[in-house]
């Protein structure tokens, strides 16, 4: 349970980008890590990716998505990460406040000393293609049904046309097989495969599914529900040509047309973002334009295997864990001043203890009112006298200077605030 | 009488192609690919080809109405709507954790049926703990 107002690490989204993020911060010295999930479970994308092939690069091991995730949910649960499901994040601000909502607690208001970005991508929809025709029910992304089939249980339709042949497409055509659907054709627009040619060999080929390259849907045909499509083959500028249209029956219409990171919280938080790739820019070590903000996974750009994705949120986190631990060090260094008695203000706000250590600092302030009569100005840390000066009278037109000598640090370097007062004599 | 053919391997996701020489059932002789397991898998494909399966069982109880299964090993492909088949027919109650066996034997093939993930009762933590 998220209780805590302020946290050392927060994870935006629990894929493997973000699990990976969370255990490797907790790992690298983060004190409390918090992952903030909108789903009712961690995991990520890959609950509803049944198939096998994941984790054959880094854990060199062949498994199912949900098994590849369950790893990594065992471990961050195992180290103590913090998780807050059902909870969708609504802003984060440059400052690195974090603003969610979830039906128990209504809005959080959280603060972070360092946060990842980890809410993976989306699909391209209907719109984003550009499909005329009708609309009529069943035309859905193959993620959509994906999530339907594998975790929801329930098909979407009984004869299918896959547009795209992604590996998403082709391992959703495999899926609806074996499940008792019969998978008309997978349409590509592109003269070549778009998705791993391992997926065409035991997704389409094993099944008899046709794939036809160079074709896409010039339109789609039924008042209700969809009743056939109409394909058509396309020249090298994507130019259907005319005579090459076929129309081919069918009740649903999948869309394998690629995926976008989702990076709406990105724009908000201020991160610049790559026009080409959809994601933020980020150095080396995942750090995006704002400063302890950091992202990792498909939200930066779509990976095509997994096992990258958890490398790059092992990076992101142990980077976002030497931030925050900077940040928690330089809260502990930096002494706020506080104006007290018969003070308008200091200036600086903050002192650095460890300049203490090699020259003196002064400061600045004025008063309230003003005393015709000899004063002490005086710097304490709570009871404690470190400094005072006298002055024989204070205006508020007239700026007070005292300086902070170097012979005080080590009482200072002891203090958690100090704050300064005139009073009489 | 000698015959051609290409097999892509699937074994990782290069998907190298491999193109084989046959007289009859006898493989006389396998070229390219990326590494020694692409000539592994020629010579099991054309002998007895198989393939990881997973799919999904009924469960009550938990979070989701289906939970994901796989095969322990690469399954015999002729026999892969016979596994389904029977697979339909089952239905577990949470919790199971992952790696548990579903199903042993799966058709007398000496695989083991395998749970992806750990179910739990609703409103448990699906972690292991
Ligand atoms: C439909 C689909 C199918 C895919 N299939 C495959 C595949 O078969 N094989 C493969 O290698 N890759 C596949 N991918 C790519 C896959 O996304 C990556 O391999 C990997 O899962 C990316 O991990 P991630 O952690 O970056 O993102 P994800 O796994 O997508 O996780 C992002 C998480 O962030 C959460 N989130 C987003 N916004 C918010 C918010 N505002 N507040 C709270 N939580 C939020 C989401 O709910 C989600 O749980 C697929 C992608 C999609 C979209
Ligand atoms: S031959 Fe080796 S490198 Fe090529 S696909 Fe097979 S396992 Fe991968």
């Amino acid at each position: 349970m998220a209780r805590k107002s302020k946290y050392d690490v927060v994870v935006i989204g629990s894929g493997p980008g973000g699990l990976a993020a969370a255990i490797s911060a907790k790992k690298n010295g983060a004190e409390d890590v918090l992952i903030i999930e909108r789903d009712l479970e961690l995991g990520g994308i890959l609950q509803q990716c049944i198939h096998n092939g994941f984790g054959l690069e880094v854990l060199k091991k062949d498994l199912p998505g949900p098994a590849y995730a369950q790893l990594y949910i065992n471990e961050a649960l195992a180290l103590g990460v913090e998780t807050l499901l059902d909870t969708m994040v609504l802003d984060v601000s440059p400052r690195r406040r974090i603003y969610a909502t979830n039906k128990r607690d209504g809005v959080l208001d959280l603060e972070a000393h360092a946060i990842v970005l980890a809410m993976g991508c989306r699909e391209r929809t209907r719109a984003q293609v550009r499909l005329p025709g009708t609309r009529p029910a069943g035309v859905y992304t193959a993620g959509t049904a994906q999530r339907w089939v594998n975790v929801e249980g329930y098909m979407p339709g009984k004869r299918f046309v896959i547009l795209g042949s992604g590996d998403i497409g082709m391992i959703m055509a495999r899926r609806l097989t074996f499940e008792g659907a019969k998978v008309e054709r997978v349409l590509e627009v592109m003269p070549f495969l778009t998705g791993l040619m391992r997926n065409y060999v035991q997704c389409l080929m094993d099944y008899d599914i046709p794939l036809q390259l160079r074709h896409t849907v010039k339109r789609i045909l039924g008042k209700d529900r969809v009743e056939a499509v109409e394909s058509v083959q396309v020249d090298e500028h994507w130019n259907p040509i005319a005579g090459t249209e076929e129309i081919i029956p069918c009740d649903t219409l999948l869309l394998s047309v690629g995926l976008i990171p989702e990076n709406e919280l990105s724009r908000k938080a201020g991160v610049s973002l790559d026009p080409i790739t959809g994601g933020p820019f980020v150095n080396n070590e995942f750090q995006t334009s704002v400063p302890g903000i950091f992202s990792a996974g498909n939200v930066v750009h779509v990976y095509d295997l997994v096992d990258w994705v958890t490398e790059a949120g092992l990076l992101a986190g142990k980077s976002a864990a030497a931030f925050a631990q900077r940040e928690r060090e330089s809260e502990i260094r930096h002494l706020p001043l506080l104006p007290g008695e018969n003070v308008r203000y200091v200036i600086p706000h903050r002192v650095d203890k460890e300049s203490l250590a090699t020259g003196d600092v002064r400061l600045q302030m004025r008063v309230k009112q003003p005393i015709e009569a000899p004063v002490w100005v005086e710097v304490r840390s709570g009871e404690k006298l470190i400094t005072r000066k006298g002055e024989p009278y204070v205006r508020p037109g007239e700026m007070v200077t005292l300086v902070l000598p170097s012979k005080v640090y080590d009482e200072v370097r002891q203090a958690r605030e100090l704050s300064l007062a005139v009073v009489g004599r | 009488m000698e015959e051609e053919t290409r097999v892509i391997c699937i074994t990782c996701p290069k998907g190298c192609a491999l193109d084989v020489t046959r007289e009859g059932a006898t493989v006389l002789e396998i070229r390219g690919g990326g590494c020694k397991r692409g000539q592994e898998y020629v010579k099991a494909e054309l002998a007895d080809p198989r393939r990881m399966v997973a799919t999904t069982v009924r469960i009550r109880g938990g979070l989701h109405p289906l939970l994901p299964v796989y095969t322990a090993a690469p399954f015999p492909k002729g026999r892969i709507a016979d596994l389904l088949a029977e697979l339909r027919t089952l239905e577990l109650r949470v919790p199971v954790k992952m790696g548990e066996v579903v199903l042993k034997n799966a058709l007398g093939t000496g695989i083991d049926i395998l749970a992806s993930r750990t179910m739990t009762r609703l409103k448990e933590k699906n972690g292991e703990m």
